[in-house]
């Protein structure tokens, strides 16, 4: 190997040591007693490492519920960003009618339009509908998506308009031909809008937090936030909570990196 | 509807058949709220939100004069310039370091872009811990290369800076591939060009790199701004708003006025602001969307 390389190389690991510090010292320190942890230098790897911070997380908070909750709900704005988004991209590439164009100008304008900024009515609205506490109070608002309905709507843009027409001459309806021909032709972009609307969902702070006050309708994020606010602090515990949620994110990051990648491009190289 | 067949009639209710589902949700969950926030911030309510009297343009005449709110404009303006100039050179640096041809410089790129997937709430646990003052991680390291570490969220000036060191990490995966991706867009025969020329190094760097892609940090500077100015979670773990309101950013000042202070008016007028500040920045996106796609 030449010396460029290996120089290469050594930059590349310290730069991704770096940056993956945080990371690794929540992992190593969730192995680390409480002892351990309070003592000066501070260590760095545990002397002794023991999975008893995690059994303690189990003990402290019901950590298996927070993750049901965070699966639920999550999940449910999957299924429903999937649909929502694939009726309105096919509405805004194959079926051709008047005030398209306006409508289309309705759903870009959503995007400038941040969630905080509507987060007071939208608590109002779902405490009187007696949604707080509930998984369609977590789970509805979010069921709709301007960003996939324009992505999916690309994707749809590629698909022959032979099939179409085709289609048409065989007597398919415009609802059969959408799930039969274009869903099926545009699962990467589906995939893409899936592994982005699981992400955000599950990571989601502020609205839960709002919305939920029963300790068993908590999700991940809010639910690992309040080992923070405990009497005492045991740092460990909080790293084994820590490392327990964001598991499953890391592990979705790694299956999907290719789709992450496509769909956080595709506002910057479009423009 | 002048000038309007039936045909067109039936058309336009076919599409909206189609577009329905999103556009209830979007009425109900968006375009209504926004509504009723602009609604809101003209008047004064109850402790349940229920309202009581007309304000007119008073909540936004106490936002010119409040003293609590041009503090957390400002923090909110020094957290961004903190966070959004020194993330996107950070990410430019790495994304320039992980634009190479090397074996399994995949990996890399997949430890360098994992903040990606990491939540808010989870970056600043973990910041938190690193910025404990007496585990003292981080204040040790910076002792071992001679630097006296500051108490980082006891005092104010330091709070809003480790809050946007945590901001900086959490934000570094998405700008990361971003930038990777606007490096890989540009052809090789420009390199080569440049390099025929006699560029090297810094040089290259600076005359060819960093144009080639300004649209990819044009977008990162837009995204990044917007992203701190709706930042809430990492201030909710690590700070709440905190020491002395230096950390009070706008979406942490809407949510103590809204939901500790039940001063649902004012939060709205808050609110407003938010929504025109965020409005302006994405308008400025879409324009210069266009401009490119004009020009191309």
């Amino acid at each position: 190997m030449k010396l460029g390389t290996l120089a290469k190389y050594a930059l590349l690991v310290v730069a991704s040591i770096i940056v993956a510090f945080p990371l690794l010292v929540a992992l190593s320190y969730s192995f680390m007693s409480e002892s351990e942890i309070a003592t000066f230098p501070p260590p760095v790897f545990p002397a002794q490492p023991s999975l008893d911070n995690y059994s303690q997380v189990f003990a402290t908070i019901p950590i298996v519920r927070y993750l049901l909750n965070s699966f639920v709900v999550s999940t449910a704005v999957v299924v429903g960003q999937l649909i929502t988004a694939s009726l309105a991209a096919y509405a805004f590439s194959f079926l051709v009618f008047r005030g398209r164009q306006v409508l289309f100008f309705l759903f870009l304008s959503t995007l400038m339009i941040p969630w905080e900024a509507t987060i007071i009515p939208n608590y109002m609205t779902i405490r009187t509908i007696g949604w707080l506490d509930t998984y369609q109070g977590l789970a509805v608002p979010f069921m709709a998506t301007a960003f996939g309905t324009f992505l999916l709507r690309q994707a749809f843009l590629q698909i022959p308009r032979e099939l179409w027409d085709a289609a048409r001459i065989d007597g398919a309806s415009t609802f059969r031909f959408l799930i039969s021909t274009v869903i099926p032709l545009s699962r990467p972009a589906l995939g893409t809008i899936a592994i982005y609307g699981f992400l955000s969902t599950y990571n989601q702070y502020f609205w839960p937090l709002l919305i939920t006050n029963q300790p068993l309708m908590r999700t991940t994020q809010v639910g690992i936030a309040q080992l923070r606010f405990e009497e005492t602090l045991r740092w460990g515990l909080v790293m084994a909570g820590v490392i327990m949620v964001a598991i499953p994110t890391l592990a979705l990051l790694v299956v999907g990196q290719r789709q992450l990648i496509r769909g956080l491009t595709a506002g910057a190289v479009k423009g | 509807m002048k000038g309007w067949t039936s045909r067109d009639l039936r058309g336009l209710v076919v599409g909206l058949a189609y577009l329905a589902p999103s556009l209830l949700l979007f009425a109900a969950f968006v375009f209504i709220p926004l509504a009723q926030t602009i609604y809101l911030s003209f008047f004064n309510t109850r402790a349940t939100g229920v309202i009581t009297t007309f304000a007119g343009l008073d909540h936004y005449v106490e936002l010119l004069t409040s003293e609590i709110f041009h503090t957390g404009l400002l923090a909110t303006a020094i957290f961004a310039l903190y966070t959004v100039p020194i993330g996107i050179a950070l990410g430019l640096v790495l994304a320039v370091l992980l634009n190479q041809r090397l074996r399994a410089i995949n990996v890399f790129r997949t430890m360098m872009s994992s903040t990606i997937a990491i939540s808010a709430a989870v970056g600043a646990l973990i910041w938190l811990l690193l910025f404990n003052p007496s585990l003292g991680l981080l204040d040790y390291m910076l002792s071992l290369i001679g630097i006296q570490g500051p108490a980082w969220l006891i005092q104010p000036t330091t709070a809003i800076i480790a809050v946007s060191i945590t901001t900086i990490w959490l934000t570094l995966g998405t700008n990361i591939i971003v930038l990777l991706s606007g490096l890989q867009s540009v052809p090789e025969e420009i390199y080569e060009a440049a390099r025929l020329d006699g560029a090297r190094g810094l040089r290259m760097f600076t005359r060819i790199t960093v144009p080639m892609v300004s649209p990819s940090l044009f977008f990162l500077f837009v995204v990044d701004t917007v992203a701190v100015l709706q930042a809430f979670t990492q201030i909710h773990v690590m700070t709440r708003g905190g020491p002395v309101d230096a950390t009070r950013v706008l979406v942490y000042s809407i949510y103590q006025d809204a939901f500790q202070n039940f001063q649902f008016g004012f939060a709205s007028a808050q609110a407003v602001i938010l929504l025109l500040l965020v409005m302006g920045l994405t308008l400025i996106q879409f324009r210069f969307v266009e401009r490119r796609v004009h020009y191309q």
